[in-house]
């Protein structure tokens, strides 16, 4: 029986997995994450790659959202970035996906510093609204600028080689975008071990405080924007490659509320936060078509309004969660861990 | 020149219009701190309301606008009575994404009423061409521009002369001081947003006049973020000035450069006002610095 964590070695409390349940729940999911692609069905493939993808992207958004507290509407522009510029590459200069996909990291981390430039004198929703700005210039100029993007035009991407095998089908893409996602929780949750990390969080907490205590904010934002918007650059960047196709379409502000909305429901500031919002906003509309189709035949009007029912439900359960559960589904999983942990006395 | 005043012309309604949908705007925020993202889902449903009353249930046209003002009234008070007060207190991401969440809830609640696809609106200001120093616009436009002056007059005589005005200033100036005043913050945010409703359902109604109802009218909820920074996020006469100078700006990029920078050029202003002065023309200069 015990009574919640004590730790009593600081090698315990600054370990990243401090139980044995901890530790085993982690090893239980890699096994499942292994294990999974050849169980599934190719549809089943596809869903599990669109939540790595949107689980690179939610951790991106949460390093500048969640974690440096800067409100970032711009999401969508950056994964744009991102794509444009890895489909770019390989697609008139022949450059390898991987490489591509790099250089596109870099470059998206240095538009969103550019970017990220307004965020040292504003805050708050003022800054929101800069980077709102910020998506709607960045996606402006994807359409409009017809000699390199082709403007509203989709950008077909030849489909990525790895030696000899081409790497089109959901099942050997699923590897490349969960081994990328592992990398990025990886370092994200070791980041924050680090001195930038905590800088990054006094920043969030109180920025006054932090520059007192000599955390230099000009440098601190503009590098929590870069190195959020390296992630989400990788995200853009997968999405051009797995698809073999970019178009402006998938990078339209409601990317950018989709994004914000799973870091939301997951939960900020938490890299396992960001994995359950990506899941769930993901995993949501899915099943709302499997029960559309399954009550199609019962009503024949839910066909029609399921795109409806979708888009409600999107904000629905943001408003939900706003009010009953800030702090997002991580709060809950954490919940439902204490309950069983103290039980039977969790008071 | 006669290009000039056509555009002009053109520029000032558009911006009239989105006067009307930044005014609702600057009142929530200038009395509770709160960012709309839901206001362009306004305009819409104030449009749909009306096309409902007038072609759908045939009422005549004065009825039917008394009718949608009275729909978004209750709307607004819906609204902020389920919605934002439990979010009173919390952070800012909170506000901003929950009206996020708000806005695609009411527009997927209009698209499953009325469907996906723009319909032909039932005129009831009369469209024919007035011509104006060489200029050729129609009379629903021009009649947008005085409703906006007498929305601007009324909101002006509202917040200067009548009781419940100028309790909404005082609880936008200092909560805690208006509630020892006796006045009843909660009874003043629902004042806040019943109001902002109903100035976004006339704008709707205006603008489905003009261009015909459909769900792209929600993309107004975004063009009135540059009107409101420029003219100062908690100035009336700022959201007129900003959306008639928007307006105006938008029109000449489209007429003189062309090339679809008229939809990019109100967010560069709006990129250049922040930096440059973020709280605006008109705004009071208590923004927070970083």
């Amino acid at each position: 029986m015990q009574s919640g964590i004590f730790h009593t070695s600081y090698r315990a409390d600054m370990a990243l997995r401090r139980t044995h349940a901890e530790k085993i729940r982690l090893a239980l999911f890699l096994v499942f994450m292994l294990a999974f692609p050849f169980f599934a069905n190719r549809y089943y493939l596809t869903l599990a790659n669109q939540v790595g993808i949107a689980t690179i992207g939610a951790i991106g958004l949460n390093i500048l959202t969640g974690y440096t507290g800067q409100i970032s509407l711009g999401q969508g522009g950056f994964m744009a970035v991102g794509a444009y510029t890895a489909g770019l590459l390989t697609a008139r200069m022949g450059m390898p996906w991987y490489a591509s996909t790099l250089i596109a990291c870099l470059v998206t981390a240095a538009v969103g510093a550019v970017f990220g430039i307004p965020s040292l004198r504003l805050k708050g929703l003022y800054l929101a609204i800069a980077t709102l700005a910020a998506q709607e210039i960045i996606l402006w100029g994807v359409t409009h600028w017809d000699a390199l993007t082709g403007g509203v035009d989709a950008l077909v991407v030849p489909n990525p080689t790895l030696g000899e095998m081409v790497m089109n089908t959901d099942f050997r893409f699923y590897w490349v975008i969960w081994a990328v996602a592992g990398i990025t929780a990886l370092t994200t949750v070791n980041l924050f071990r680090t001195r930038y990390g905590r800088a990054f969080v006094a920043i969030r907490d109180q920025d006054i405080a932090a520059e007192v205590m000599g955390v230099n904010l000009f440098r601190y934002k503009l590098l929590a924007f870069a190195v959020s918007s390296f992630w989400v650059g990788m995200a853009g960047a997968l999405t051009a490659h797995y698809r073999s196709i970019v178009t402006w379409e998938r990078f339209t502000v409601d990317v950018s509320v989709l994004y914000l909305a799973m870091i939301i429901i997951g939960g900020l500031g938490s890299v396992s936060g960001s994995f359950f919002g990506a899941a769930f906003m993901t995993l949501l509309p899915a099943v709302l078509t499997n029960m559309g189709r399954a009550l199609k035949s019962t009503f024949p009007f839910v066909d029609a309004i399921l795109p409806f029912v979708q888009q409600a439900a999107f904000g629905l359960v943001i408003i939900l969660f706003l009010i009953f559960e800030p702090e997002g589904l991580r709060k809950i999983w954490k919940d439902i861990k204490d309950y069983f942990r103290l039980w039977p006395f969790s008071y | 020149m006669d290009l000039f005043i056509q555009l002009t012309l053109t520029g000032l309604t558009n911006g009239a219009i989105l006067a009307l949908a930044a005014l609702g705007f600057v009142l929530i925020y200038k009395s509770s701190d709160i960012i709309n993202f839901a206001q362009g889902e306004f305009l819409l449903i104030g449009a749909y309301v009306t096309y409902a009353m007038i072609a759908q249930f045939g009422l005549v046209w004065p009825l039917a606008l008394v009718l949608t003002l009275a729909v978004a009234v209750a709307l607004g008070v819906v609204v902020e009575r389920l919605v934002l007060r439990p979010l009173i207190g919390e952070p800012i991401i909170s506000v901003i994404m929950v009206t996020i969440g708000l806005s695609s809830l009411l527009r997927a609640i209009v698209s499953t009423i009325w469907g996906n696809q723009p319909k032909a609106f039932p005129p009831f200001i009369p469209s024919q061409p007035i011509h104006i120093l060489g200029a050729t616009v129609g009379a629903d436009r021009l009649w947008a521009i005085v409703v906006a002056v007498a929305m601007l007059g009324l909101f002006n005589f509202f917040f200067k002369r009548s009781k419940e005005g100028i309790a909404m200033r005082a609880v936008a100036d200092d909560q805690q001081a208006a509630l020892s005043m006796g006045i009843s913050v909660k009874k003043i945010f629902a004042w806040a947003w019943s109001i902002a409703a109903m100035s976004a359902a006339v704008g709707g109604a205006l603008l489905a006049n003009i261009v015909g109802v459909g769900p792209e009218l929600s993309s107004f909820g975004l063009r009135v973020f540059p009107v409101v920074i420029l003219g100062g996020l908690d100035s009336i006469p700022g959201a007129v000035i900003g959306g008639l100078v928007i307006g105006l700006l938008e029109t000449y990029t489209g007429g003189y450069i062309g090339q679809g920078l008229n939809q990019v050029v109100p967010f560069i202003v709006l990129i250049i006002i922040l930096m440059v002065r973020p709280y605006g023309l008109f705004g009071q200069e208590i923004i927070e610095r970083v």
